[in-house]
């Protein structure tokens, strides 16, 4: 199975931790609001990602499975 | 069984311009309805006509018809059909002509529909200020038996009709879209699977029930078979609905409409969400998203509108782009502030506030910053719309960015922006029975 990360856009506050903790997929926009590549996660990539779904205060983080 | 009608019109058979057709009348017109054998496990011979017709959904999303039936079947629990009468696009008025005039046509997708997937169930939802359509809908209901149907009367919003936002507010939740999955087939209002289907889309069920697929694709293209109803308003001497072949040429619908009633500066393709043609093109636009998709346009929800010579394509820009911006739900950051700003942006360029460049460079990256990122498509139609104004439209954007407000500026906008506002979030079931 392939992981992409994802961001739900209703739930998310723009708390800005998961641009910390994944710069490699997300960054922020003028805002404060995480621009996702969606581009695969592997080996490490993928545990940062679980971490930044894990810390973002409003679980608007998904790691998503396809 | 009565012949199926040849060419057009097909779904405006026997319209009548003084009122509803009744229960009597309608199967006077087109039969009775057809007996379909009961759903299957996975399909049933509805589900199987209606693939092999391609009919595609008329709401302006334009999903095959058959992939949402199949999907509703393959969700756990008990289904129901939700009748999406919302047409909360302000130029559109097809959904409404169809809901007033032959409400049978509609309840016959519906009800077949709803045999299809096993449901037991359906609503129909009207926004508000249809009114009329609401009390034909509810006299037509009152003249059939078999299973339950329901009207719903949901507040005017422009995201009225999105399915996440019409599901979420008939279980009592807010009247806004929702983050999917989950998607209402899956799980919808109540959260059971519910197969959520524009108006028009269900008359065109109707139809393919009694007459096959076969006879559906004899008109319109083979990627977009069949007729569909458009809306034209504007400067033409007859707006109003009309049925056209997907394919056929702009022009022809155009002198259908009476033709323009003055010198024509572009026509808006599809609705607030839709893209703009300059005129130079009316000559050579044929109505099917293969071959709008050339100029960035779709039918979507088939609006035509024909913007007169005299009026400011400027500030019917800035105008529709602040009152896209007002029809965000406001639930996601980048629509929340990416259309806001795009709107102050487009604004200042009517204006003539600083340097063209800058401006439209600015525009770009925000565009760009905007589109794609809610949890519905309204930022990527309000984005799509303003982008293609400025490509179609760059020598009056030039004119402005250069020397300000210009005398047309002054007259009253042609386009249609009602007033609406998001109720509070305080969702409220409104059935009607």
């Amino acid at each position: 199975v392939s992981r992409r990360v994802r961001v739900n856009p209703i739930a998310c506050e723009a708390h800005g931790m998961c641009a910390e903790l994944l710069p490699e997929r997300i960054t922020l926009d003028e805002w404060g609001y995480p621009i996702v590549d969606g581009r695969r996660l592997d080996g490490e990539l993928l545990e940062h990602a679980r971490m930044a779904a894990k810390s973002c205060p409003v679980f608007a983080v998904l790691v998503e499975e396809e | 069984m009565n012949a199926p009608p040849a060419g057009l019109p097909r779904l405006l058979t026997g319209i009548d311009p003084d009122g509803p057709l009744s229960l009597q009348s309608h199967v006077h017109v087109h039969g009775p309805l057809p007996h379909l054998p009961r759903a299957r496990r996975r399909s049933s011979p509805l589900i199987e006509e209606l693939e092999r017709a391609g009919l595609l959904g008329r709401g302006g999303a334009g999903f095959p018809a058959a992939n949402k039936l199949r999907a509703v079947i393959a969700a756990r629990g008990r289904p129901i059909v939700l009748v999406n009468g919302v047409e909360a696009e302000p130029l559109s008025e097809k959904d409404r002509a169809l809901l007033e005039r032959l409400p049978h046509l509609v309840l016959d997708g519906a009800v077949l529909s709803a045999a299809a997937v096993g449901a037991d169930e359906v609503i129909v939802a009207v926004r508000e200020s249809l009114g009329y359509a609401a009390e034909s809908v509810e006299r037509a209901i009152g003249e059939r038996d078999g299973i339950t149907l329901t009207l719903a009367v949901v507040p005017d919003a422009y995201l009225a009709g999105q399915e996440t936002a019409l599901a979420s507010y008939l279980s009592g939740g807010q009247l806004r879209p929702t983050f999917t999955p989950p998607r209402p087939a899956q799980q919808g209002v109540d959260r059971r699977p519910t197969l959520v289907n524009n108006v028009e889309t269900l008359a065109h069920v109707a139809l393919i029930a009694r007459h096959g697929a076969g006879w559906f694709r004899a008109l319109g293209t083979e990627q977009q078979p069949g007729s569909g109803l458009v809306t034209v308003a504007g400067a033409v001497r007859r707006p109003g609905v009309y049925e056209i072949a997907y394919g056929s040429p702009l022009r022809g619908l155009l002198d259908a409409a009476g033709g323009v009633s003055e010198p024509v500066q572009g026509v808006l393709v599809g609705g607030y969400a839709g893209a703009w043609l300059a005129a130079e093109r009316i000559a050579s636009t044929a109505l099917d998203d293969a071959s709008l998709a050339a100029a960035g346009a779709a039918m979507l929800a088939g609006v035509i509108f024909v913007l007169a010579e005299r009026a400011c394509a400027v500030r019917e820009t800035a105008e529709l782009a602040g009152w896209m911006a007002s029809q965000s739900s406001r639930q996601c950051g980048p629509c929340v502030h990416g259309l806001d700003a795009l709107a102050g942006e487009i604004a200042a360029v009517a204006e003539g506030y600083g340097a063209r460049q800058p401006a439209l460079r600015r525009i770009d990256r925000l565009a760009s910053l905007t589109a794609g990122r809610g949890a519905c498509g309204h930022p990527d139609g309000a984005v799509n719309a303003l982008l293609s104004a400025l490509r179609t439209f760059a020598p009056q954007f030039e004119q402005h960015a250069r020397h300000g407000a210009c005398a047309a500026c002054a007259r009253p906008g042609e386009l249609v922006l009602p007033s609406w506002r998001l109720p509070e979030p305080l969702g409220g079931r409104a059935r009607v029975s």
